[in-house]
């Protein structure tokens, strides 16, 4: 079983298309498009567990810390880039999005949405909100960069990203009625422009 | 097969050396050639029908065919990789047919200096010639030619053995199907070398050495070979591990204000040394650390290491130790980048090890069983 947002990467990416997943985690998606899309491709990835995970899948992994493992890869290199469920995370979030177009034609990213209305509900209450999505207390999250899909593409506008493809997803389904509330995951697809 | 492993036990069990002598020269990346040659080495494990499960290990500076397992004789005498080959091991010879192999300049049963030359019946000496890690790779490939295999599952190497496995990599494309380096460089960098030139100035200026002709002298010049290996000793340890290890501990309670072994890290340093100066060849040392020297496969191609490593078909596994800092995780980074360039199956492994160079050789849950898995895939693909 793929995880949503996970899914609907799948589902932008062309058969035969050169993968780099940042953050690649245990592999699943670089496995999934390898034997269904027959992709191939690298992830990235900083955790031991992780990288073993991806060599027991026969993924190829490159063991880094995402921010710097980019200087791996030669401008234009892959067809997609895919940062699933990490941009949330990352200190220099401009930067990486910035890097995945030099080293790749399209690029694909996934986070949470901070305006789903559950954490609304929570911030009405008066507490951080936990969510699947996001299920970290606060002051153990590693996530420092949470954003809502608008806010997401103001800053694609300004750093001149074409947004070519969005799914906002609620219980793994894309919504399209009051979907800035009801989406608790929102996935991008962007080019250069 | 010269195994019998002993069931219970994670060992090969007792193995035996073998030697094989060939005939044809070997010319050499100087011009020079070698005449004829023996080469030692043991297998370990059972070389499938099809012939496409064999491994073959790449020895370090001061290691040898003898890989894993013991010598019926000799029951402190387990193999330099003995952690890492065996049955249930990461490099497992209940699947994998492997292959340990001594390179000629050796000490440890191949041709080297202390062979006869067949040109005068008396010890080569200095007048043996200086072979490089692509020598040596071509002399590998004789031996598994005559072992009656075309394509290698994998060769593996650490350090050195690393640069080896990268070579056969370049050199033989079709020949392999993993190649698997570990705390390995592209090249040495200045101060490597450096370390080297004094290792080797060590033994030069040792009078015992006589211009390297000391086997008619009837002497060893032991003591130069053992700062070498002193030199060396620090460069494979981290320098936290010498504090945990050793801290400014001393022999005894007070200052002797002498110029002894005082310290602890002084007397395991010399005892090293001394032993290693029992064992090594001297002409052995600087041969094997010329040839580290001048490993730079991109030179041929004005420095540019993605051109160099063009040729390669092979899958790889590179591996790095965060505390080594001979060869740095950043130094093999060069290698996983220029492999990428290239578009080669690569994973790499950056291992948060304390132990430094050294840590290649030594026991870490995660950095075995990374190695394992990746042999596990390996071994199902060969069905």
């Amino acid at each position: 079983m793929l995880r949503q947002d996970l899914v609907q990467i799948a589902a932008w990416i062309p058969p035969n298309a050169r993968i780099l997943d940042l953050g690649c985690g245990d592999g699943t998606l670089l496995a999934h498009l390898r034997d269904t899309h027959n992709c191939s491709g690298y992830g990235v990835e900083i955790a031991d567990a992780s990288v073993l995970a991806c060599v027991r899948r026969r993924v190829s992994v490159i063991q880094a810390d995402l921010e710097a493992g980019l200087r791996f890869f030669p401008d234009d290199m892959f067809d997609t880039v895919v940062l699933s469920q990490t941009l949330q995370a990352m200190r220099n979030v401009e930067a990486v999005l910035r890097e995945m177009l030099r080293v790749g034609r399209h690029g694909i990213v996934s986070f949470p949405n901070f305006g789903y209305w559950r954490h609304a509900v929570s911030l009405l209450a008066g507490h951080m909100p936990v969510s699947p999505e996001i299920p970290y207390q606060w002051y153990d999250t590693p996530n420092i960069h949470l954003c809502t899909p608008k806010d997401f593409e103001l800053l694609a506008a300004r750093l001149g990203l074409r947004i070519t493809d969005r799914a906002l997803l609620a219980g793994g389904v894309p919504v399209h009625f009051l979907e800035h509330l009801r989406a608790s995951v929102a996935v991008y697809r962007f080019e250069r422009r | 097969m010269s195994t019998s492993a002993a069931p219970g036990t994670a060992s090969v069990g007792i193995v035996s050396p073998q030697r094989m002598h060939f005939a044809q020269p070997l010319i050499l990346a100087s011009g020079a050639a070698l005449r004829e040659y023996d080469l030692s080495y043991e297998t370990y494990g059972t070389l499938n029908a099809e012939r496409s499960n064999a491994v073959l290990i790449c020895h370090a500076l001061n290691a040898s065919h003898h890989v894993a397992g013991v010598y019926a004789d000799k029951p402190r005498s387990a193999g330099w990789w003995d952690n890492m080959v065996g049955p249930g091991k990461p490099i497992d010879t209940r699947r994998f047919f492997v292959i340990g192999v001594n390179n000629p300049g050796s000490c440890f049963g191949s041709t080297g200096p202390m062979s006869p030359d067949p040109a005068s019946g008396r010890p080569y000496g200095a007048s043996f010639p200086v072979v490089t890690v692509e020598d040596w790779v071509n002399a590998q490939a004789r031996l598994v030619d005559a072992l009656g295999i075309t394509r290698l599952a994998a060769v593996v190497g650490g350090s050195l053995g690393g640069m080896q496995a990268l070579a056969w990599a370049t050199q033989f494309p079709q020949r392999l199907r993993a190649c698997v380096a570990i705390a390995t460089t592209p090249k040495l960098s200045a101060q490597n070398i450096a370390f080297n030139d004094v290792a080797r100035t060590a033994i030069q200026s040792d009078p015992d050495f006589h211009g390297g002709d000391y086997y008619a002298h009837g002497v060893v010049p032991r003591r130069g070979l053992s700062v070498a290996r002193m030199i060396g000793h620090i460069t494979y340890l981290s320098g936290e591990d010498m504090t945990e290890r050793f801290g400014r501990s001393l022999r005894s309670e007070e200052y002797a204000f002498g110029y002894g072994a005082e310290f602890e890290v002084e007397s395991y340093l010399r005892y090293q040394g001394d032993k290693f100066a029992e064992y090594f060849d001297a002409n052995t040392y600087l041969l094997i650390t010329r040839a580290l020297d001048y490993f730079d496969p991109a030179r041929a191609h004005e420095g540019d290491l993605v051109r160099a490593l063009a040729p390669a078909q092979a899958r790889f596994l590179l591996v790095a130790f965060t505390t080594d800092w001979r060869f740095a995780p950043a130094r093999t980074r060069e290698i996983v980048s220029a492999l990428v360039a290239n578009g080669r199956d690569v994973s790499y492994a950056e291992i948060d090890a304390p132990h430094g160079h050294d840590a290649f050789l030594l026991d870490d849950a995660r950095y075995h069983q990374l190695v394992g898995a990746y042999f596990v895939r390996l071994a199902e693909e060969l069905g």
